[in-house]
């Protein structure tokens, strides 16, 4: 148990803002030239999350193996920080994993694809790492807002440890927050 | 080391802290995907009481998603927790426009977010269109998804062709579950009367007619894809609705172009020639009369006019060449839109797009009403659209609740006066628990028959059955 401490009181919770830049060549609003710019204002939090992977099911973790098998995977999200802390965890796709550490990701149909509600943004050397979509995936993905070439569905990225360091960016769907110019408060 | 969890059981500083005792109170009407992700985002901030028409919630989910795609029905998962928290309540058979007023509502809380959909339907405005054998497919999806105001519709399924106008997602499924093999169909929660009628059914051919062209379509591909792997069935197109598309697929943007490829690939391989069912797009076509029979009591064909393209892309315009074709059908459906009916005189309604007038979820000119969904942006779009949608428009409200340009000093009584009035107007609603019993109902029903629930289909039977169980 004194290892387990010790690994969970070294889990620590990073959080940073950080300026998102958008990609406005596939903005409609850009297209339309409705864009207000607002976004330049715009900073988002990101939180930094571990998962370890593999046969542990429970918290327990904390052999040297399992230590090397953990994966750090950050959200940059739109909202406010969360004061939530990482738990280690068996997480196995980046839904999954969002869920359990509170990140406003959404996942209506629980990973079936059969919506395309958990979209989001890959970091781009990460998202040559991860295997093809199946065809399924890509008819999802046609159907998703803001659709860029490094859009993945977040119930289809299986966690692996050459996937450590990855940057997953939930996509800005919403007008009404840019335009205003405002952060919610921190729940 | 401890740890927060997120979501639900957390007091929160903010806006609360700027009500009365009892806390900032938001009354939603509709309890369908809109009324729900509106609410799940509310929760954070305030009490959420929703108010929903029928009996049973979910509405578009129960009532408008195919039988045969129950993975997007998992967000009933979603919407259940939300009903389960400890700030919501959910109040069923309530009419609201009719049992209580939209004003009854405001006075009964801080805010009212409108989010009650599109329950009519556009119609085609052609003679003829009134006659036995034309239905909307708002009307026959409800009929086999059993909704209640559409259990006697009874469509006659003994022609050979079916033709729909409109080529959405919804004139998809409505194919799509005409031609489905039965024993596909009978492992789902489609109603156990159109089961039987489409057990019965002699229609083999379905037609599915646009104004436009291959590149207006308005289908998505998944939907297109499970045409193109009916068991049993072939495509069968016209060439020439095909001219000039395979040049424009290169300009086309990833999703219109994976959709296109598939339908040209559709329309060029056709398929097994022995296959008992066909069915196929037709472009360039608008309806222009439904033809009756010789008695004239029912559809026998309809006459399309053939149109021209004027422009390219998402903007263009069908236009008139005179030229007319005439279809023989027994089965007329009209997917051509829902479309939002006003329930309140005192909210303001735009009649020409059928929707509430409102910024960004404000509705104009009514401090303290708002809305989202269908009935704010109008009747388009997925769950993940409407999803969306709700998000944004529960952020402004609670933007608008911290900038103080709602009244939090005033304690408002909530759903404690408006049940009292409901009572004394003798109206008995129906909380989530309640509905757990009738969901409770309808899987043992559907047990019975090998599908995952039997969905009842009369109000007053639901009723009934929370009678007998003494709640």
């Amino acid at each position: 148990m004194a290892a387990s401490a010790a690994v969970r009181s070294a889990v620590s919770l990073t959080q940073r803002f950080v300026r998102v830049s958008p990609d406005c060549s596939i903005c409609p609003l850009y297209r339309l030239n409705a864009c207000t710019g607002a976004t330049d204002g715009f900073t988002a939090p990101s939180r930094r999350l571990r998962t370890s992977i593999g046969v542990c099911q429970s918290g327990d973790s904390s052999s040297p193996e399992e230590e090397e098998r953990v994966v750090n995977v950050v959200y940059i999200d739109r909202c406010g920080p969360e004061d939530s802390c990482p738990r280690p965890g068996a997480g196995e796709n980046a839904l999954h994993l969002a869920h359990k550490h509170g990140v406003d990701l959404e996942g209506a149909c629980e990973a079936s694809l059969a919506c395309s509600t958990c979209h989001v943004y890959v970091s781009s050397e990460h998202y040559e790492k991860l295997p093809e979509p199946e065809e399924r995936e890509d008819d999802m993905l046609d159907m998703a807002p803001m659709l860029q070439e490094n859009s993945r569905l977040g119930c289809q990225i299986v966690l692996t440890p050459e996937l450590d360091g990855m940057e997953l960016t939930l996509p800005k769907v919403t007008r009404n927050f840019y335009v205003d110019g405002h952060l919610p408060k921190p729940h | 080391m401890s740890y927060n969890k997120k979501h639900v059981s957390v007091t929160l500083p903010g806006v609360r802290g700027l009500s009365s005792s009892s806390g900032p109170r938001v009354c939603i009407v509709g309890g369908g995907p809109a009324g729900f992700y509106t609410a799940q985002q509310l929760l954070k901030d305030a009490a959420v009481d929703v108010y929903e028409r029928l009996p049973v919630p979910f509405g578009l989910v129960r009532f408008g998603v195919a039988p045969d795609h129950p993975e997007v029905k998992n967000v009933i998962n979603t919407f259940t927790q939300t009903a389960q928290h400890e700030r919501c309540s959910f109040h069923g058979n309530v009419n609201v426009g009719k049992d209580v007023t939209i004003d009854e509502l405001r006075q009964a809380y801080h805010a009212v977010v409108l989010s009650y959909g599109a329950e009519g339907n556009r119609s085609m405005g052609i003679p003829g269109e009134d006659l036995p054998g034309v239905f909307s497919a708002k009307d026959f999806v409800g009929w086999y998804n059993g909704l209640p105001s559409n259990k006697e519709l009874r469509p006659d399924l003994s022609c050979e062709t079916a033709v729909i106008l409109g080529q959405g997602n919804v004139a998809l499924d409505v194919a799509r579950i005409l031609l489905a093999p039965v024993e596909m169909l009978k492992e789902t929660d489609i109603t156990q009367n159109a089961l039987k009628a489409l057990a019965g059914s002699k229609v083999r051919r379905v037609l599915i007619v646009g104004r436009r062209g291959p590149l207006q379509i308005a289908c998505t591909i998944k939907e297109l894809r499970e045409m193109v792997n009916l068991p049993n069935s072939r495509a069968d197109m016209l060439p020439a609705d095909f001219e000039g598309i395979a040049e424009a697929l290169k300009d086309l943007p990833r999703p219109r172009k994976r959709l296109t490829e598939l339908m040209m690939k559709a329309a060029k391989e056709g398929g097994d020639d022995k296959a008992e069912k066909c069915w196929g797009f037709r472009f360039f076509r608008s309806p222009v009369e439904v033809i009756a029979g010789a008695d004239g009591k029912r559809a026998t064909g309809i006459r399309l006019a053939l149109n021209k393209l004027e422009g390219s892309g998402e903007s263009a315009r069908a236009e008139v060449t005179g030229q007319m074709e005439d279809v023989d059908c027994g089965l007329i459906i009209s997917s051509i839109g829902y479309k939002s009916i006003p329930i309140d005189p005192a909210v303001p309604f735009d009649p020409r797009r059928a929707i509430v007038p409102n910024e960004m979820g404000r509705v104009q000119d009514t401090a303290g009403l708002y809305c989202s969904g269908w009935v704010k942006r109008g009747p388009t779009g997925v769950i993940a659209t409407t999803m969306n949608d709700s998000f944004d428009t529960a952020r402004v409200l609670i933007q608008d609740m911290e900038a103080g340009k709602l009244d939090l000093s005033v304690n408002k009584p909530g759903a404690q006066a408006i049940t009292a009035l409901l009572q004394t107007r003798g109206v008995r609603t129906v909380l989530f628990s309640q509905w757990e019993k009738i969901n409770a109902e309808e899987e043992k029903r559907g047990k019975f028959l090998g599908k995952p629930r039997e969905k009842l289909l009369d109000v007053d039977e639901m009723l009934k059955i929370l009678g007998r169980l003494l709640i």
